[in-house]
């Protein structure tokens, strides 16, 4: 008998690979249950306002609809994520435009559209704040009072809980400052959000859909149908791309079509188009980020103020949690000395932002990586030897005063993607050639971490469960409610499974989630499943191969060194004795906090994730001042994310990821109007197609960490940080000029370079002290 | 969508889809995507944007690749539809499926039947595409997943496995 060689570590073909290539798999507009009728859904025209009056237009034969409004919810009129601001139908009022009022059921899809714009509502209308800026002032208050008034959730993070001391503003060489903002972004899956929904007098609510956490639905229709959870069942079905758009958003729409089901008395299918699902789902938070930071003259940072605050829209949704992963982001990968982080999350009439993919890391990453290229500038040092003088590493605390055990080395990581990227040597070119031509050159890079898992003590409040259990042909199959969207759940966690029961890859198999059938292994989010989920699905096989060990060949039961001393058949054999004798075998396992993680959430200090990502990443761009375009020709992204458990699908995540991060930079802007989504369509808001992206070269540093399955970390949203600082900073390297927000599109290059005719360099002739605090960003006419 | 006011005037069109004959009773303008799936329950082909700009509903029509969601089944009328449904040979994967499957050139999915028959169009006009022609050929077809690299290796590996038309010809 041979070695059976791991699987981890391969690349095996994906589980469902099959019949996507096919165009088999199932995704939820493809599904037609018996008797199913349509939903849509009656929208708020208006982004704030009273409702005066709804009616009908005689026109249409209302008769054969069904319409549900608030009254007919059966519990609370709530969709609940972390608190209960949000209904789930308006009654009275309305707080962003596309608010859902009324919805709408008919057997024939075809004749919704007509329907839902023959209901006319009237509105007192009420004056309505689209900017931080405007909630700020307080003038309306749009949510909460007092104290919370227009906000959703604040965080002070001090390093050692202590202020900054007024004599390191005092004694230091330099401080700098600089504002940096990021725009929203659309997660812009190709499959909009959608549902089934049926409702049974006895057993409850059924909702099957395209989702990224199936356990928040269940809790969102318990609260709606005032039901307990055993008679809420929801079952993910193939979902075309979530990016974090799917994990929020399913409660709405799924509590929406499960009302319709119940009053219609039919299945009832709720799939929106892509205008409405631009124009009235989540996006990524815009975000304002202020920085002052005292630094010494050797380019040492001593101390750092940053001032963040992200755009909710109109209901809390997921605000408070992306705020707190910007917040333990934004100091990045470096040693501060003393640091103060003061954070806000504020409420606007705009549609509620949510979460996507980074979940407000790289808002925070974006001005950091911006604000270090500035402050090596005033300093004197390059962008490389600034970060080299303070980097984090093993030993060191974070901002949050976590030690760091495992592993860490950015400066390895710095010079093996400058390397790699032929960084000094380009940059050298383009310095010598610029000057000569109209297309400028520049590259750029930035550093960064990323935590993964649920922040703080988040992972112990989830408490995330997983099983295997044997089918009766013998096999193990995996049940989780983590669910497959494209990022390769399923066939690594059938990976992890296989090498821990010896067996072939192809022999695992992986349930859809059912939360009537699988346990709550917790949402799939966060970058957490391959760490954290996966580590529970190698303890859950250890676990069931411990159980059919008497069943084995014999000699066998050293624990580790079994593997290898059966075949496939043999434990099929196994198997299928023990399932005669016991009828079935089902094993578990649940999450283990580590002893030493420990998490204060009323300080801000403490273990904030059990393990980081670190990351490197170098743009190359060119400017053409004719067209006044930037367009990145080169992406290198090195990254350590513990052991790669499957190559192709790892650099397929991180090549995804910053094509995101360049769109996200470079091209993606919603267009607001009066709080509405001007451009809720493909056709304007532009995502980069094939002929867009550059060579994008991923590496990874594989350094096993000790605390997710064979070693590995986080992978899925640490691309989406990097690119975007990356790529302004070669931006100011190829112009000379330094933007400091994002979406940065031709027109906002061209208004900068035309502001002031001959210049194309900034003056930093000034001397910049403590003294004159000079704002450096900015040409001085 | 424009079932509503065409509901009571039907049209008989015969196509061909995937080999075979087909006559649908339809509203003359209902959009080749809706006939595909609702009428003849192949939903291998995708809604995205519904205003061709992501290939998601892609097809090949007469050996063109088209967006479905922009043909109204009148025009039709006598055509030779390929969906991704049809691609397979002999319910074997196609070398171009089989490609997309071993390189990662399929995440979720969704973009994926729109992917294939984009690649297969670009293979059948050329056959040893270079990588700025396969950018090309496959710019009418958003992936928000895999960021293109992936399927772009998975064309030249399709490329590669097929041997060139000239030379079998």
């Amino acid at each position: 008998m041979t070695n059976r060689p791991q699987t981890v570590g391969s690349s095996p073909i994906r589980k469902e690979g099959r019949d996507k290539v096919l165009g088999r798999a199932q995704y939820i507009d493809d599904i037609t249950l018996p008797g199913m009728w349509f939903g849509a859904t009656v929208r708020s025209s208006i982004p704030r306002g009273r409702i005066t009056s709804i009616s009908f237009d005689p026109a249409i034969p209302w008769h054969e609809y069904t319409i549900v409004s608030a009254a007919d919810i059966p519990g609370e009129n709530t969709i609940v994520h972390l608190t209960k601001d949000h209904p789930c139908l308006a009654v009275t009022h309305v707080n962003h435009c596309q608010e859902p009022i009324l919805l709408l059921a008919h057997p024939n899809r075809a004749v919704l559209p007509a329907a839902v714009a023959a209901v006319h509502i009237t509105y007192e209308e009420l004056p309505a704040i689209f900017t931080i800026e405007d909630s700020e002032k307080k003038e309306q208050i749009i949510w909460g009072e007092g104290e919370n008034a227009n906000t959703f959730k604040t965080y002070l993070m001090q390093k050692d809980q202590k202020p900054i001391p007024d004599e390191v503003w005092q004694t230091a060489d330099y401080i700098v400052e600089g504002e940096y903002r990021t725009g929203a972004q659309e997660q812009l899956y190709i499959e909009n959000n959608g549902v089934i929904a049926e409702y049974d007098p006895e057993k409850g609510v059924t909702v099957r859909g395209s989702m990224q956490c199936p356990f928040y639905l269940v809790h969102a229709l318990e609260l709606v149908f005032n039901l307990p959870a055993e008679k809420c069942r929801v079952i993910q079905t193939e979902t075309g791309g979530a990016f974090g758009g799917k994990e929020d958003f399913p409660s709405v729409i799924g509590s929406h079509a499960a009302l319709l089901a119940m009053k219609s008395a039919h299945p009832v299918k709720l799939c929106y188009d892509r205008a409405e699902d631009m124009a009235a789902t989540t996006k990524r938070h815009p975000s304002r980020t202020r920085h002052r930071t005292a630094v010494s003259k050797d380019g040492k940072l001593l101390a750092g103020e940053i001032d963040f605050a992200i755009d909710g829209g109109a209901y809390a949704t997921l605000s408070p949690v992306v705020l707190s992963r910007g917040t333990i982001h934004a100091p990045g990968p470096y040693h501060w000395p003393h640091l103060t982080v003061r954070a806000k999350a504020m409420a606007t009439n705009i549609p509620p932002h949510g979460a996507f993919r980074g979940f407000g890391a790289p808002q925070s990453i974006f001005a950091l990586e911006r604000h270090m290229d500035k402050i090596a500038k005033v300093v004197g040092l390059t962008p490389e030897e600034l970060r080299r003088r303070n980097f984090l590493g093993t030993g060191y605390r974070t901002a949050t005063g976590q030690l760091l055990k495992d592993p860490v080395d950015m400066q390895h990581l710095l010079t093996r993607a400058l390397e790699e990227s032929n960084y000094h040597a380009k940059r050298k070119q383009f310095d010598a050639e610029n000057p000569i031509s109209t297309i400028k050159r520049g590259i750029g890079f930035a550093t960064f971490f990323h935590g993964a898992g649920f922040t703080g003590s988040g992972e112990r409040r989830l408490n995330s469960l997983v099983e295997i259990e044997l089918t009766a042909e013998g096999r193990p199959r995996i049940l989780v409610s983590s669910t497959e969207f494209g990022q390769g759940t399923n066939t690594i966690l059938c990976q992890i499974a296989a090498d821990a029961l010896n067996l072939p890859y192809e022999e695992v198999l992986i349930a859809q989630p059912d939360t009537t059938l699988v346990p709550n292994s917790g949402p799939t989010v966060a970058s957490r499943t391959a760490m954290v989920v996966g580590k529970l699905v190698e303890r859950a096989a250890e676990s069931l191969l411990a159980s059919l060990a008497p069943f084995l060949p014999p000699l066998l039961n050293r624990a580790r060194s079994r593997a290898a001393q059966y075949t496939r058949t043999q434990f099929c054999h196994a198997a299928l004795k023990y399932l005669a004798q016991h009828g079935s075998l089902k094993t578990e396992a649940r999450y283990q906090s580590p002893g030493d993680i420990f998490w204060d959430d009323n300080t801000y200090s403490g273990e904030a994730y059990p393990a980081y990502a670190w990351a490197v990443y170098v743009a190359e761009v060119v400017v053409d001042t004719t067209t006044y375009s930037a367009q990145v020709t080169n992406f290198y992204a090195l990254q350590e994310v513990g052991k790669v458990l499957h190559p192709i699908l790892a650099a397929g995540q991180i090549e995804g990821g910053v094509a995101q991060g360049i769109g996200y930079a470079l091209y993606e802007k919603c267009l607001w109007r009066n709080g509405h989504l001007a451009n809720n369509q493909m056709t304007n808001y532009i995502m980069p197609t094939s002929a867009d992206l550059p060579s994008i070269h991923v590496s990874f540093e594989e350094v096993p960490s000790p605390h997710g399955a064979y070693g590995a970390k986080g992978i899925g949203e640490l691309p989406m940080d990097g690119p975007a600082p990356a790529i302004l900073n070669a931006i100011e390297h190829a112009t000379g000029l330094a933007f400091n927000e994002i979406p940065l599109l031709p027109e906002d290059i061209f208004e900068r370079m035309t502001r002031i005719p001959t210049s194309s360099t900034e003056d930093l002739d000034p001397i910049i002290d403590r003294d004159t605090q000079v704002e450096t960003s900015e040409v001085s006419a | 969508m424009q079932a509503d006011r065409g509901k009571f005037e039907m049209t008989r069109v015969a196509l061909t889809v995937n080999d075979e004959k087909r006559i649908v009773e339809t509203p003359p303008m209902k959009r080749l995507l809706d006939v595909l799936r609702e009428d003849l329950h192949l939903t291998g082909a995708k809604e995205g944007c519904g205003e061709g700009e992501c290939g998601a509903c892609a097809v090949l029509m007469n050996g063109d690749l088209v967006n479905s969601c922009l043909v109204p089944i009148l025009q039709t009328q006598g055509a030779e539809i390929i969906t991704i449904e049809g691609i397979a040979i002999d319910k074997k994967l196609h070398p171009i499926q089989q490609c997309f499957l071993e390189q990662g050139g399929a995440q979720c999915g969704i973009c994926t039947p729109g992917m294939i028959l984009a690649t297969y169009h670009l293979l059948e006009n050329i056959p040893q595409p270079t990588l700025l022609q396969i950018q090309e050929g496959l710019n009418g077809n958003l992936c928000r997943c895999t960021g293109y690299m992936r399927i772009f290796n998975s064309v030249l590996a399709a490329a590669a496995k097929a041997t060139p038309q000239s030379e079998t010809q």
